[in-house]
């Protein structure tokens, strides 16, 4: 046998001189091995490269978002402890809801801090002024509405800062905020002298999440527009999910084969790559020229969005459909059962937990879409939170495209923050797809 | 190998008991014909096997009987197949009803992922045949116990039908099949996929419901079809080459294909 094989090396190697053709399998076969291996190799190698790039992308994109975005969550204010003053405030104990309203808070502010600061001059006074933030008027008008008897009595607030000093006051003290010259020199002595007695301070920013969008950056919060989004995602399940999984059942079961189908289901798939902004000039052609829908309103939003995600939905259904096995169905052929039992009880059960992922991920989709909404007015500045999907609103991708706009720093904080709760949402959605699909799954 | 022209079916396709009956059956898939004017009767409380070569149209044939190849569009049928002396393929005719009457049982065990108990009721829920869940209860212990599944699952009967062994799903989608109480049960090769164990329970089982039932099977084992059967049908190439009792087609086959196909000279 060793010998054979001896001879058989010899000879080969001899063959290799003059031709190749005079190799035995086994050498063909050996030599080809390292070419393959090698090919192999470079693979694995391109795959990882590929998956490493990825993930680095990844990692860049959230780092730098977070570390932008997570001081959103933090606002400086002042402790400081302030009179309602009934006389100057002109409202007591018994006053209406409407004379508080209408009450001077902002002048007891000035007052309070002319008094406990004492500036020197009117162009101290205003810069001692422009350090509270005008949300301060607003906090201490919330708390009498709460609260009537507290007037005469001294209350200790945290009354919110400007989004100067905040952005001062959390980025250790950044220079460029004294180098751009928002802060003077004076403003930054009370400053030092506050934060000194341990007045100034940053705490949670509850208003962040509560506020709607504001022009004065530290009372910009992502209220309105969470809202906005949460009815306008509601509006496009409720219509794309019956309407893409009836479609779905239809195209797949029920539609006979012909040319009509045909050209029905090529132009649904050419819709699922169409620019979503065209979706907008659609929806703003046809609901709002056509229909009279109300602008800028969350209605309006889902059923542009309902026709951006439909695609999505139907071939996702269309595909969950097709993987049913046919023995399924045959076996209930088979037993007598009409073609409506055989998609109701079987097909459709089997379907569904791909069909509800394809919808998960056309709403994800649909969440963070901002073009074809621009075109529908949902750009619009809106400050009041949504009650209805009637109401004016905007949703939080078009937030963040509206925040990226505005000049002020405090605003790109708030950019990177409401991007954060954007992915949030989206990780959130992702997960329950495949949590659903996972549980939902079953095996035959 | 070639078509045998203007062949006349050796033996005899026809029965005085005649339960099913094609009549001329010419099968199309698009251009191409699968079986060539095929004509045979399947009588009552008897079991046909259908045997022959892979691809020589048995189990198409086994599915025209109770209208499995109108799910195919391209699938087109000439002739006639009278169950009771009517056409099946008459217009009027609705499958349902038809199924019911005609079941079937597939190759690959293809439980619903049900429970066991919801696979077996599932048939006489949907028509309607149980008035009261006893009734049903009943239904389904008989149709299992017929199965000769009863013993080996009554105390799951709500646990996944797919969860059982190969076999005993095989038997599960039998009990299914006969608890909707057919007339004619068709056997698409039902233990292609089993062991020889799970084979003969199978096997034992045809043997018992060969009295209230009518059974065509199609197999691929030839000591299958020579255990199970009363009468034997050779296919080949979409003819019916030869139709005779079991005994003698595996001792003294007519025609010469037969005779090659169950020597083992092709197939």
């Amino acid at each position: 046998m060793t010998n054979s094989k001896a001879t058989n090396s010899k000879t080969s190697t001899e063959a290799t001189t003059m031709t190749t053709t005079n190799l035995t399998t086994r050498e063909k076969v050996e030599l080809s091995l390292a070419r393959r291996r090698a090919a192999e190799t470079r693979f694995r190698l391109y795959g990882m490269v590929s998956v490493f790039f990825g993930m680095l992308c990844l990692v860049v994109l959230f780092t730098d978002i977070a570390s932008k975005g997570t001081s959103v969550f933090k606002q400086t204010s002042l402790t400081t402890e302030i009179t309602l003053d009934s006389g100057y405030l002109g409202i007591n104990k018994d006053s209406s809801i409407e004379d508080i309203r209408f009450a001077n808070f902002e002048g007891l502010i000035k007052r309070h801090f002319a008094k406990s600061v004492k500036p020197k001059g009117r162009k101290a006074k205003r810069e001692l002024f422009k350090l509270i933030s005008p949300g301060a008027a607003w906090q201490l008008q919330e708390l009498v509405l709460a609260n009537p008897t507290a007037i005469d009595s001294t209350v200790t607030i945290e009354l919110l800062m400007d989004d100067d000093v905040d952005q001062w006051f959390k980025h250790d003290f950044g220079n460029d905020v004294v180098d751009n010259g928002r802060l003077s020199e004076q403003q930054l002595a009370w400053l030092m002298t506050w934060i000194e007695e341990g007045q100034l301070d940053s705490h949670f920013n509850t208003l962040f999440f509560t506020n709607g969008d504001s022009r004065e950056p530290e009372l910009a919060g992502i209220h309105g527009a969470i809202k906005g989004t949460l009815l306008t995602l509601m509006v496009t399940l409720i219509l794309s999910f019956p309407i893409g999984v009836a479609a779905a059942i239809y195209l797949e079961e029920f539609a006979p084969r012909n040319r009509i189908t045909e050209i029905v289901e090529i132009n649904i798939n050419n819709l699922a790559a169409v620019p979503s902004i065209i979706f907008g000039l659609l929806g703003m052609a046809i609901f709002i020229n056509i229909f009279g829908v109300a602008r800028s309103t969350p209605l309006l939003g889902g059923l542009v969005l309902t026709l951006m995600t439909l695609p999505t939905i139907i071939i996702s259904a269309r595909a969950a459909i097709k993987a049913v096995p046919p023995s399924i169905r045959e076996a209930a052929y088979g037993l007598g059962a009409s073609k409506n039992q055989v998609v109701f009880h079987h097909v459709l059960p089997l379907a569904m937990p791909g069909m509800l992922t394809g919808t998960i991920l056309g709403m994800a989709q649909a969440l963070g879409e901002t073009a074809p909404l621009l075109m529908i007015g949902m750009v619009a500045f809106v400050v009041d939170v949504p009650g209805f999907i009637n109401d004016p609103s905007t949703v939080l991708p078009v937030q963040i495209f509206l925040w990226s706009d505005s000049p002020e720093r405090a605003f790109l904080e708030r950019t990177s923050g409401a991007i954060l709760v954007l992915l949030s949402f989206l990780v959130v959605m992702n997960t329950t797809a495949v949590i659903l699909r996972r549980r939902l799954e079953r095996r035959w | 190998m070639q078509l045998i022209e203007n062949h006349k079916t050796t033996g005899i396709p026809l029965s005085p008991k005649a339960k099913l009956s094609a009549r001329n059956v010419d099968v199309f898939y698009g251009d191409k014909q699968a079986i060539h004017d095929v004509s045979l009767d399947i009588g009552e409380n008897e079991v046909i096997a259908l045997i022959g070569p892979s691809g020589c149209g048995k189990s198409t044939f086994l599915r025209t009987l109770n209208r499995m190849n109108d799910t195919i569009d391209i699938c087109n049928i000439k002739g006639e197949i009278l169950l009771d002396n009517e056409n099946i393929y008459d217009p009027k005719v609705d499958t349902v009803p038809l199924r019911a009457r005609v079941g079937m049982v597939f190759q690959k065990p293809n439980p619903f992922p049900k429970s066991i108990y919801d696979n077996v009721a599932y048939g006489p829920r949907i028509h309607g045949l149980a008035q009261s869940r006893v009734e049903l209860d009943e239904t389904v212990e008989k149709s299992l116990q017929r199965a000769g599944l009863w013993n080996e699952v009554k105390d799951r009967l709500h646990a996944p039908g797919t969860g059982l062994s190969g076999g005993q799903q095989q038997r599960l989608c039998i009990a299914r099949t006969i608890a909707v109480d057919p007339e004619v049960i068709l056997m698409d090769e039902p233990c292609s996929a089993l062991d020889p164990i799970a084979t003969a329970k199978i096997e034992e089982l045809i043997d018992d419901l060969r009295e209230k039932y009518t059974i065509a099977i199609v197999t691929h084992s030839m000591q299958q079809a020579a255990r199970v059967s009363q009468r034997t049908a050779y296919f080949h190439l979409g003819q019916l080459i030869e139709v005779n009792p079991t005994d003698q087609v595996f001792t003294t086959p007519q025609h010469e294909l037969t005779e090659a196909y169950i020597t083992g000279r092709f197939g």
